[in-house]
């Protein structure tokens, strides 16, 4: 290419239309693109958690049957990770990356408009199962073999070729995004001044790179195994049903992982910004984050305790597993001591991270307790898991994500968002995901198993006490959807800096961001 | 239909209000794991409660410095944000104390999975299979064997009728042990993988297809212990409930005799020539019992997932074909082989059954010895 021809279209606006997005290469749009997606899935995988949550309300079998229940519970947990969590996780750093390190695009911008553009087909495949012949997926977003082989739906192919698309997405976003942090930091940007976002990113992309290659293996293996008469997982045919839990959780251990590592950027974003106080431990925090994405290759068993592994292999994931609490312990501490003598002041992004840092406390804890292996032989695959990675993953990566969208929204559309009713927000799915989630310690303690549509009746309390609060977390996303129309349509005008005391590249462009920013590079002392 | 359903949601939702604001007496909110009957259990609850009194102190100390800094360093109270940042003594510090709190619960807990994991000096040995939706027990000393299916009337899962205290936790044959001997079990599947819970005793252990997997208890009060399948398994996974009971060493014994006895019965019945209307009878609950889960009580099965039997080429075609399916199950699909699950008899009836109800009508009659001779 030229460079009149690059030259030429550094002084284009956006072009007009449906061809804008179809055709885009640029960040800002992409990563408006995947956090569209994001939301629309995680409205569509809500909706599944409401027929599950609404069968839960009482015992019996009121609303729908024990196999499409399985369907429900399927389709909400690989929606909410791979169509929700994920792509929102992506959309932020397709945003905010080039913003924060000063470049003017992702460096690969037309592989970044195929990793997008893929994920539309891959999640309307995946919802396209569920009006096939036979249902939808219906053995649990972990498709252990062989109830995801021999025992599964004919629709188990098209899952199957979904996840290689979302697979090839993530694996191209990855890249990107390790390009673009390599090669195209402004003059004087050194990785030790990196705004922590940008580490965790960068940190998460190559657990990407890493794993995504894995998942693709388990789900060829289940394919040929399908269809092909191979026997990976059938005991029948010489083959190892614990060998697909081995492979999957080395994929799905670093997965959890690739959820949280980008909250934790964005809350060591938000939190410096209200303290106006810098983060204390900066390095610490990337070392910390390091080990951390480190451990996470090394754990994976701690999912498979009860499937007869040797005494020897359960004691050294049990101790490998505890490990990660240090990391992790570093970073809560850090955080507080970022707010602590800090002048803070409590707008909605800063809500979001003080309830994350509570939040996500409690979830990591009682992963800690879990990993405890003699304890998790009674903890397994009861209700008390659920809370553990709904709090994780809820008011962990969740929350971090409402945080990011409302400390970032004035930057994308120039205005300033609601703040009352950012507020309101906050307030009422806080409160409504505690209501929600945390009763399931209880009955999970208690004795309910996981993935079941009916249950006896000394759980039928908290059950109903959990789905009213469930219901209310929902109806509180479609005041979220408001919340952003109604900035984008309008609002405050938001400055420059936005945010009394931001700091960081992405404050010095003009609020919204230009179409094209950093065409000249600026200088970061 | 769907009015319904919106009401019977609304009122449910009016009577939670209401249940919350009365605080009902009758209301049952259970908090905690138990500490089950065993030893073992003890130890697993103890090591529980250690983790999460540690769990609690260290969050309460965390939150509480939290807590204290959002109420005094806020910017409307006049907080002048202080300027440090940096600190590696102070990092040195807090990763070196989480990590001396964890050896710390490490010790306990690598003694109690030892002794969790520790299935040898077994007096007895008891076989575990997953099937989907039930259990077998195989008591390999004593040669006892049988099904353990859930026996919940579908009236009370499907909200026609009351529910029963012990909803969804009955079998129709429970497993029973002694009291005061070291049991192992062995536990395996035979379609796909199950887990099987007793909380009481205070571990699970998973049922895999082609693995034999290891577990132990050792009861020292009779009692009636209740469990439930932990992994899922497939459409009824919620619905295969492990009823467990410990006797004295003399009223175990005295079962062993009646499980003998009985299985002399049902062998002495394999031997009779039934009528039509006996065979379709006992067909129908054996029906009900082994293969409605999937094929349905009307024999419509689930379009896609499981095969009808009404009208089937198989169940309205030639007796022999039919007679083979059955036995021997269909490789590659979840359709068990039966001939390793029932007797003569209720083969025999099933069949019959499955050859008269849901409009098939061939008129067809199966004999135990029919059976016999086809195994």
């Amino acid at each position: 290419m030229s460079t009149a021809t690059t030259h030429d279209e550094h002084h284009h606006g956006a072009p007009s239309g449906i061809m804008r997005w179809i055709t885009t290469t640029n960040h800002k749009d992409i990563g408006t693109l995947y956090l569209w997606f994001a939301f629309i899935m995680f409205l569509v995988g809500g909706a599944m958690a409401m027929v599950i949550r609404a069968e839960l309300f009482q015992p019996g079998l009121q609303i729908v049957d024990p196999n499409f229940f399985n369907t429900m519970t399927t389709m909400h947990g690989l929606l909410m990770v791979f169509g929700a969590i994920m792509p929102a996780m992506v959309g932020l750093a397709n945003w905010q990356v080039p913003l924060m390190i000063g470049a003017p695009d992702m460096a690969l911008p037309r592989m970044n408009n195929w990793s997008f553009w893929i994920l539309p087909f891959a999640g309307i495949m995946l919802v396209s199962t569920l009006f096939m012949e036979g249902g939808g997926p219906n053995f649990g977003w972990t498709f252990y073999a062989p109830l995801s082989t021999t025992f599964a739906p004919k629709s188990t192919d098209f899952f199957i070729f979904a996840v290689h698309m979302l697979g090839f997405s993530s694996i191209m976003g990855a890249i990107n995004i390790i390009a673009t942090v390599l090669n195209m930091r402004a003059p004087g940007m050194t990785l030790m001044k990196m705004p922590l976002f940008v580490w965790t990113w960068f940190i998460t992309a190559f657990l990407l790179i890493a794993v995504m290659p894995v998942l693709a293996g388990v789900v060829t293996m289940m394919l040929t195994d399908r269809n092909f008469g191979t026997s990976f997982f059938s005991a029948a045919g010489g083959g190892d049903p614990v060998l697909f839990q081995h492979v999957f959780w080395f994929f799905g251990h670093p997965e959890v992982y690739i959820m949280i590592l980008p909250a934790f950027g964005v809350i060591s974003q938000i939190i410096p910004t209200f303290a106006r106080k810098k983060l204390f431990g900066y390095s610490s925090m990337v070392y910390a984050t390091a080990s951390i994405a480190f451990l996470s290759f090394i754990v994976w068993a701690h999912h498979m305790f009860t499937t007869g592994m040797p005494v020897a292999g359960e004691l050294y994931f049990m101790y490998a597993t505890m490990m990660i609490a240090v990391p992790t312990a570093v970073k809560v501490f850090n955080w507080t001591a970022t707010m602590w003598r800090g002048s803070m002041t409590f707008e909605t992004p800063m809500l979001w991270a003080v309830s994350f840092v509570f939040l996500f406390t409690i979830g990591g804890f009682t992963g800690l307790m879990m990993g405890v292996a003699p304890v998790d032989m009674q903890y397994h695959d009861t209700y008390f898991i659920v809370a553990h990675f709904h709090y994780v993953l809820v008011t962990g990566a969740l929350f971090a994500i409402f945080g990011a969208v409302y400390y970032w929204i004035p930057k994308w559309t120039g205005h300033m968002y609601d703040e009352k009713l950012g507020k309101i927000h906050f307030w009422w799915s806080a409160i409504s995901v505690n209501v929600l989630f945390f009763p399931q310690h209880f009955i999970g303690l208690a004795g309910m198993p996981r993935r079941i549509p009916d249950y006896s009746l000394q759980f039928a309390d908290w059950n109903m006490i959990s789905s009213l609060g469930g219901f209310a977390f929902g109806l509180a996303q479609l005041f979220f959807l408001y919340i952003i129309i109604k900035t984008i349509k309008g609002g405050e005008k938001a400055t420059t800096q936005v945010w009394e005391d931001a700091e960081g590249l992405e404050w010095t462009v003009p609020s919204p961001a230009p179409y094209h920013t950093f065409a000249t590079a600026p200088e970061v002392r | 239909m769907v009015a319904r359903k919106l009401k019977c949601a609304l009122c449910g939702i009016w009577g939670a209000v209401l249940l919350l604001a009365t605080g009902n007496a009758f209301a049952e909110y259970p908090l905690n794991l138990t500490p089950g009957v065993t030893d073992i259990s003890h130890k697993v609850y103890d090591l529980h409660m250690l983790v999460f009194w540690i769990c609690v102190v260290i969050g309460f100390g965390v939150f509480a410095v939290l807590i204290y800094s959002l109420m005094t360093h806020r910017k409307s109270k006049g907080a002048v944000p202080a300027t440090f940042h940096e600190s590696t003594t102070v990092e040195i510090i807090w990763t070196t104390i989480p990590f001396l709190i964890l050896v710390g619960m490490a010790i306990p807990a690598t003694k109690t999975l030892l002794a969790l994991e520790d299935t040898r000096d077994a007096d007895m040995s008891i076989q575990i299979t997953g099937y989907q939706w039930k259990w077998k027990y195989d008591y390999l000393e004593d040669d006892i064997s049988f099904f353990s299916v859930l026996t919940t009337p579908r009236d009370q899962i499907e909200g026609r009728a009351p529910k029963d205290e012990t909803y969804l936790m009955d079998v129709d044959n429970p497993v029973v042990v002694p009291i005061n001997k070291k049991i192992r079990f062995l536990i395996t599947s035979n379609d796909v993988i199950h887990s099987w819970w007793v909380p009481d005793l205070g571990w699970k252990q998973d049922a895999v297809p082609g693995f034999i997997n290891e577990g132990w208890t050792e009861l020292s009060e009779p009692g009636t212990y209740r469990g439930k399948c932990a992994e899922l398994c497939g459409k009824d996974h919620g619905f295969m409930p492990i009823v467990l009971i410990a006797k004295t060493e003399d009223d175990y014994q005295q079962w062993v005799a009646d499980q003998k006895a009985g299985a002399a019965a049902a062998a002495e019945a394999a031997t009779q020539t039934w009528t039509l209307d006996d065979l379709v009878a006992r067909g129908e609950s054996v029906y009900n019992t082994n293969c409605a889960a999937c094929h349905q009580a009307n024999g419509q099965g689930i379009p896609g997932v499981f095969p009808a039997i009404a009208g089937s080429a198989i169940a309205t075609g030639d007796v022999a074909g039919h007679t083979n399916i059955v036995l021997d199950g269909k490789a590659g699909t979840a359709m068990q082989a039966f001939g390793a699950q029932l007797g003569d008899a209720d083969l025999a009836a099933v069949i019959t059954y499955q050859r008269n109800a849901f409009g098939n009508d061939t008129g067809d009659m199966v004999q135990p010895s029919d059976i016999a001779a086809a195994r």
